[in-house]
């Protein structure tokens, strides 16, 4: 451990079973309680149990925590924990040379090398480099838990909790978060609540007997704004702001969707808020749910489907048909690693090309993306805000990266938060245009406002069908005029870096921890500027991204962005594209960025 | 209401555009008749449509209207009535939009059982694509893209409504507008999904296809009227399968039951207080200046 580093990263690697993701969260809540900036990233298979023992089915948690402010949930690990062989393998390549290892002794015999594909003549070889600690974990539990009246199973279970004892201790975290964690979790059963407790006290006291400097392991506390803060993800950032729209507005929310990873997180997280006004309907396919969403938004509703790549694939007729009823309604895409199925569970920005052109005929809808976790809530706020004063249905990109990835976030005041303005019946001419270009949201039930909407082509003013050739061309250029008024409402664009160097980094959504990592380490000057209005494209890029010598854009795809903006802009941007279903890792963009920048 | 709803409160400006001698015709005369009856001003009317000849009725009405997608119309009408229960919903589809291509919604809206009046108008062909052969042409049937005939069985709408959970299952033709507009009437009484089946004579793609029942010379001899609708699905399944000409063809109410159906309340009843709560829940830590 480099003692001049101000952060830690850890992680924690397991069979899939092994409820390795639920200490992670533990040891993350306790270490943001302690004033520590923390970032998280778990990575689980996209089976849910594969056989166990073997690579494919590791589960691992990653979490950062420093004393400054951190970006991302960083790439080079100081600890890794791995609790069988497979985890080991998995896991340890991303180990730095001289890290701490703790290895599960129960979990190294032949049999359980060869299931991980280890010879086990190897193994001295490959721990060479690294400080090992072996804790006969399942033996050490079963111990602690010999007067708990629970079965040796279920004592076993437990030694999840003895290694968030023994993580508490090497950070010197307090217990008496996870301690409480364990009481309300269990509560219902004393006994297992019993033995968890034990458990995670065991293995703190096990920490207490090792012979270990831990002086690397302990971290400042940070200096934090006053104010309330939280860990969340990127699902719960979506689903606390649906719960705020429909308390706010006082308008009832409607999600719908279809199980699909890595979106299906954002149903479970709706699925409980009812009693604020968010209504959930599980619909019998990705079009259903998007058409429900559509009947919603016609009735009044404040209406949002969500889906993953494949299903934006389905949705895209009926989007069509949104843009040309005119009314709102937001698409929520966590974006995953394709193409077809892909990777259901990794990350990438691929889809921005879709959500930007993916439709028939001529049909532009404003497309935004989340830059953070927390930076989920106060999109999702902006999508609707968005959709109601332009009736227009909005696409909004997240991705599997985002969604599951956790960070604090500082809970705003409510006063400060802007609601979209709702209105109906405004005008009973359906298609009159406002000073925005939009349409009046005319709900059925109202008498004096009956219309007929449809696919069909409308004329102007009074929405009748019209197959003339002068106002289909007036009409496709109303649409998009209308898309691109929205980006009157942009703040302007924020240039961070070295504001008068010679190269400009250009990027959009979830990359932006990442890239702040890069700059952080980069030793030749950049001036960085991150998008989350990616369509229209903020005003004031053109002129920005034409005062720089180089422009580099960088995206979790093969150069979507990049070859929007020179189109739009006739610049040389040069492409920095990956896509491997991870995030950037700092070491990559770095060399990447240099490359660029010497290879002149 | 002050003034009895008339006929006229139902029907707008717009030129009708179906072909001469479309059995639409008489099916759209039935709807605006039969509305007055049910005591719903215009306005709490709300038709959803697919793609297709039939889909082109919400135009013609005077009510609100939504011409949506080719086979998507039972899921626009199930968000829209998930919010707004105030309103009477009609969906209107037809042999290709809710047999062919719409399908998995048909099913699933009839087990979902929302209070929904669908009406699937069956002429046995594409129309308004000119002239295909659809999922209930008869096997044999010569069209465009069946040169040799149609080389499958026709699929029978009313045994796929029963089976998919239909509360209410009803045929009528559009010859006899009189027996339409009862069960009309009775589907808008039902709660729960009705689904209605009407025979509807495509004049210039599938002429004359239902007349050898259908016309009224030829009802009392081929038309069996059923009269009552006992909760009893295997009968309804049986009469479902008697085809013309080996039998005389059942019009009326195959199947009706009282079932509960899918719905959204609104139970949004919490305050900015809770909200504050809510977002403090999970995971929260105070920071002092």
């Amino acid at each position: 451990m480099n003692p001049s580093q101000n952060s830690i990263i850890i992680r924690l690697a397991g069979d899939s079973g092994d409820g390795v993701q639920l200490i992670g969260e533990e040891l993350t809540i306790t270490a943001a309680l302690s004033g520590k900036e923390v970032r998280t990233l778990p990575d689980f298979p996209a089976e849910i149990r594969a056989p166990q023992g073997t690579v494919s089915g590791v589960s691992g948690f990653q979490l950062a925590m420093a004393s400054e402010a951190l970006f991302t949930a960083g790439e080079t690990l100081d600890v890794l924990v791995a609790l069988n062989p497979a985890a080991l393998k998995k896991a340890l390549p991303y180990l730095k040379p001289g890290g701490l290892l703790i290895l599960n002794e129960d979990s190294q015999s032949t049999k359980d090398w060869s299931k991980a594909g280890i010879a086990e003549d190897d193994v001295p070889d490959m721990l060479e480099h690294y400080q090992v600690i072996h804790v006969p974990l399942v033996s050490e539990t079963i111990k602690a838990l010999e007067d708990v009246d629970v079965s040796t199973t279920e004592a076993k279970k437990a030694k999840n909790f003895y290694v968030l004892g023994l993580a508490l201790w090497l950070f010197e975290l307090d217990t008496s978060h996870a301690l409480n964690f364990i009481k309300q979790k269990f509560k219902s059963k004393p006994e297992i609540q019993k033995g968890n407790q034990k458990a995670l006290q065991a293995g703190y006291n096990y920490g207490l007997t090792l012979e270990l400097q831990k002086q690397d392991f302990i971290l400042h506390n940070m200096p934090r704004a006053e104010g309330d803060y939280r860990q969340i993800t990127g699902v719960d950032a979506v689903a606390m702001a649906l719960a705020t729209l429909a308390t706010e507005t006082k308008t009832r929310v409607l999600v719908s969707g279809y199980p699909i990873t890595p979106a299906s997180a954002v149903l479970h997280a709706a699925a409980p808020l009812n009693d604020f006004g968010v209504e959930l309907i599980q619909a019998e396919d990705e079009i259903a749910s998007i058409g429900a969403a559509l009947g919603a938004a016609y009735g009044g509703a404040l209406a949002l489907t969500c889906t993953s790549g494949p299903g934006l694939d389905l949705k895209t007729e009926m989007m069509g048909l949104a843009v040309v009823a005119e009314l709102p309604l937001v698409i929520l895409d966590v974006q995953r690693a394709g193409a077809s199925t892909g990777l259901p569970t990794k990350t990438g920005q691929s889809d921005l090309n879709q959500a930007l052109f993916g439709r028939h005929g001529e049909a532009p809808m404003p497309v935004l993306a989340a830059t953070s976790p927390a930076d989920c809530f106060e999109t999702i706020l902006q999508a609707f805000s968005i959709a109601v004063k332009a009736m227009t249905p909005v696409i909004v990109l997240m991705d599997a990266y985002l969604a599951n990835a956790a960070e604090p976030w500082r809970i705003p005041d409510i006063n400060t938060l802007e609601m979209p303005d709702i209105q109906y019946h405004t005008d009973e001419k359906p298609y009159a245009r406002n000073e925005h270009l939009a349409r009046s949201w005319n709900t059925p039930g109202k008498a004096g406002f009956i219309h007929q909407l449809g696919g069909l082509e409308k004329a102007g003013v009074m929405g009748e069908i019209s197959y003339e050739a002068d106002n289909h061309a007036e009409m496709v250029s109303l649409r998009a005029e209308k898309v691109l008024k929205v980006s009157d409402d942009y703040a302007p664009l924020s240039i961070e870096g070295d504001k008068e160097a010679e190269v400009l980094l250009v990027s959009w959504g979830s990359t932006y921890g990442s890239i702040q990592a890069a700059r952080a380490t980069l030793d030749i000057p950049v001036a960085h500027v991150h998008l989350k209005h990616v369509w229209p494209l903020p005003p004031d890029l053109e002129g920005t991204v034409k005062a720089y010598k180089r422009v580099l854009v960088l995206e979790l795809n093969t150069g979507h962005l990049c070859t929007l903006m020179r189109a739009q802009y006739l610049v040389d941007a040069k492409s920095i594209g990956v896509c491997t279903g991870q995030p950037f890792t700092t070491t990559a963009l770095v060399s990447a960025i240099q490359k660029e920048v010497e290879h002149v | 209401m002050s003034k009895p709803l008339t006929k006229a409160d139902f029907t707008n400006e717009r030129e009708v555009r179906w072909c001469p001698g479309c059995g639409d015709y008489a099916i759209l005369a039935a709807l605006q008749k039969t509305l007055p009856k049910l005591g719903l001003p215009p306005e709490k009317h709300v038709f959803i449509s697919g793609i297709g000849c039939s889909g082109r009725l919400p135009y013609y009405m005077n009510a609100y209207g939504f011409h949506t997608l080719h086979g998507r119309a039972p899921t626009v009408a199930t968000g829209l009535k998930a919010m707004r229960d105030d309103l009477c919903v009609w969906l209107i589809t037809g042999d290709g939009d809710g047999l062919s291509i719409g399908t998995n919604h048909l099913v699933h809206m009839l087990r979902r059982n929302m209070d929904i009046n669908i009406i699937l108008v069956n002429n046995q062909v594409y129309g308004l694509t000119k002239g295909q052969y659809s999922p209930t042409s008869p096997k044999g049937m010569v069209t465009k893209t069946s040169p040799d005939g149609v080389a499958v069985d026709a699929l029978n709408p009313m045994m796929l409504a029963l089976a998919s959970g239909a509360s209410f299952a009803a045929r009528g033709v559009d010859k006899d507008p009189k027996h339409l507009g009862e069960l009309i009437e009775a589907s808008f009484h039902h709660q729960g999904t009705s689904f209605l089946e009407i025979y509807q004579d495509c004049h210039i793609f599938n002429p004359g296809a239902f007349d050898a029942f259908s016309t009224k010379s030829n009802r009392e001899q081929h038309v069996d009227y059923l009269n009552d609708a006992p909760n009893d699905l295997s009968r309804a399944m049986e009469l479902s399968q008697l085809t013309f000409p080996e039998h005389p063809v059942p019009l009326g109410i195959f199947y009706r039951e009282a079932r509960e159906g899918f719905k959204l309340e609104n139970n949004g009843h919490k305050k900015r207080a809770d909200l504050e709560t809510l977002l403090r829940a999970k995971a929260s830590f105070k920071v002092e200046a």
